[in-house]
């Protein structure tokens, strides 16, 4: 069976059907729990911010490590250490400003994280709360997708998409984007980015979320060893998460440039319009 | 006031912008309502390990070439309490370990006897709630047979543990560390009274004379320094009654995850 947009004329233009309710609300959940897992997971960083690889911890040779060390004048001073480089990232990571207005010595400031003071306990509640709602929204997303045909039908790129790829990024740096029928459905760059956040992003963020829990790893001792142990898990968990927030700002960028109404009005009503295409003089 | 040390208007701006939204942010996170909701997802949680995981699965054992090097002691390393410096000095010959509460037999258990009682070898990964995790070796009593040997009453339904150190001093003593566990967990086979660690008596930063070994859940469970052990039917009255010193302070009673 084809998975088939429904239309409608608005004047002269053409209005598919684009976002089901469904779709519609799941991508609004989506984004709220999205922005909580990250401020939440902010804060639950605080706590130990230093990644390793391998099951354990090895305190004295972290892969990549946020500090505040004292400088020579005796202020603070906030560090990001990357493989044996360093970076002064004073004011932002490690050392930013608390509350009174003075210097606080914390690896993410207090406006990335959630709550805003230091707090492992509320940070964990928000995350896991927010986990399993991101997971049900997940579940009722995908269960709708494939039953109603629509993540085969738009959002597993074609061979022409495939094919299309390399001229597709080409216009898409020049921000130039499909019009007319060809906007009718997602092109092959979409498809990849929205697949590989479906498909890849969200469930290793899922998995190497759950291989950091004791009991899960009692259970399924081979999901930690699959991600290279736990700590390996905490920084793909982290790493994974860094590309979603790359995916949402490079997303939000080209909502404003293809015209952030007709985007907005897609997402909020599930109609959007085919722009005309520019027919040569 | 120079031009140089006066805050931008930007700034101003700016922060008084995000302060209004974390203000809101932390409103959100002390409000009683907003908390309960958030509490379900423990429950959610707890109840779906409990579901899918057999809660008699052993944890993962490791090789003894896994052991980590570099161990953390985290918490408290060593108690300033009179008592317990006294038990520090005399190599805690004199230290009894209590085990009481519902119980048909109360016990009182030297260091020696303790390590007399059945006892398990195990070297497992622990899991701190900060995120990081050191592998070690544990030996120690099994806590179920001792149960036994004490006879749970019917009506206790958890078991207390209480510690030599204080994180926060207060007045009425809710600053003491106490834990609490149900008795599923308690005769959980791996769950034991550590009193070597690698090999070797427990060292004063990893809790001597005993810690417990709750493999399963994370650090903050294993109470250190024990010097006393209470069968209970309910934790309410205990510290401010969520079951254990960091519980009172927001963190969730079940830490399997």
């Amino acid at each position: 069976m084809a998975y088939l947009l429904r239309e409608r004329r608005r004047g002269a233009a053409v209005e598919v059907y684009r976002h089901p309710w469904v779709v519609r609300i799941a991508h609004a959940l989506n984004a709220v729990c999205l922005l909580v897992l990250l401020l939440s997971g902010l804060q639950i960083l605080n706590a130990h911010p230093a990644f390793y690889w391998g099951e354990v911890a090895r305190f004295d040779a972290p892969f990549a490590a946020i500090e505040a060390t004292p400088a020579a004048d005796g202020s603070l001073r906030g560090e990001l250490r990357v493989l044996g480089a360093s970076f002064d990232t004073t004011g932002i990571l490690g050392v930013s400003p608390s509350a009174d207005g003075g210097a606080e010595a914390r690896a993410f400031p207090a406006w990335l994280t959630l709550p805003g003071y230091l707090d492992l306990g509320a940070g964990r509640a928000w995350h896991f709360a927010f986990a399993w709602l991101l997971v049900g929204n997940g579940t009722l997303y995908l269960l709708h997708g494939l039953a109603s045909g629509r993540l085969r039908a738009e959002l597993l790129p074609s061979r022409a998409d495939l094919r299309h790829l390399g001229p597709s990024i080409i216009d898409h740096l020049r921000l130039r984007f499909p019009t007319g029928e060809a906007a009718r459905h997602y092109n092959g760059l979409q498809k990849l980015a929205y697949l590989g956040v479906i498909a890849i992003a969200l469930p290793a963020m899922l998995l190497t979320g759950l291989v950091m829990s004791p009991t899960v790893h009692a259970w399924l001792p081979w999901l930690g060893t699959l991600f290279g142990g736990r700590q390996s898990a905490r920084t793909i968990h982290f790493i994974s998460a860094m590309a979603l927030v790359a995916f949402v700002a490079v997303h939000l960028a080209m909502v404003l440039a293809a015209g952030p109404l007709n985007e907005l009005r897609a997402i909020l009503t599930g109609w959007y319009r085919l722009k005309p295409t520019r027919t040569p003089k | 006031m120079t031009g140089s040390d006066r805050p931008s208007r930007r700034r101003v701006i700016a922060a008084a912008a995000t302060g209004g939204l974390l203000a809101g942010c932390d409103q959100l996170s002390t409000s009683p309502q907003v908390n309960q909701v958030l509490a379900r997802g423990e429950d959610v949680t707890r109840r779906a390990q409990r579901l899918l995981v057999d809660r008699k699965v052993l944890a993962r054992e490791y090789p003894p070439e896994a052991i980590s090097p570099d161990f953390r002691a985290n918490g408290t390393t060593n108690p300033d309490s009179e008592d317990y410096q006294a038990h520090v000095a005399a190599g805690f010959q004199d230290w009894r370990l209590e085990i009481g509460g519902l119980v048909e037999r109360p016990l009182s258990l030297s260091l020696g006897e303790l390590r007399q009682a059945p006892a398990r070898s195990q070297v497992t990964r622990h899991d701190c709630v900060e995120g990081w995790s050191s592998i070690g070796k544990w030996r120690g009593a099994r806590l179920g047979p001792l149960l036994d040997r004490a006879g749970v009453k019917p009506q206790a339904r958890y078991v207390a543990f209480f510690c030599a150190d204080t994180l926060e001093l207060t007045l009425d003593g809710s600053g003491d560390y106490y834990e609490t566990i149900d008795l599923v967990d308690a005769h959980h086979p791996q769950t034991i009274l550590a009193y070597d660690m690698n090999d070797a008596p427990l060292p004063v930063a990893h809790g001597a004379p005993v810690r417990l070994r709750l493999e399963r859940q994370l650090g903050y469970k294993m109470a250190k320094y024990v010097m006393r052990i209470e069968l209970i039917e309910s934790f309410a009255h205990l510290g401010r009654g969520r079951g254990g010193y960091w519980e009172d302070r927001g963190y969730q009673w079940y830490a399997g995850i």
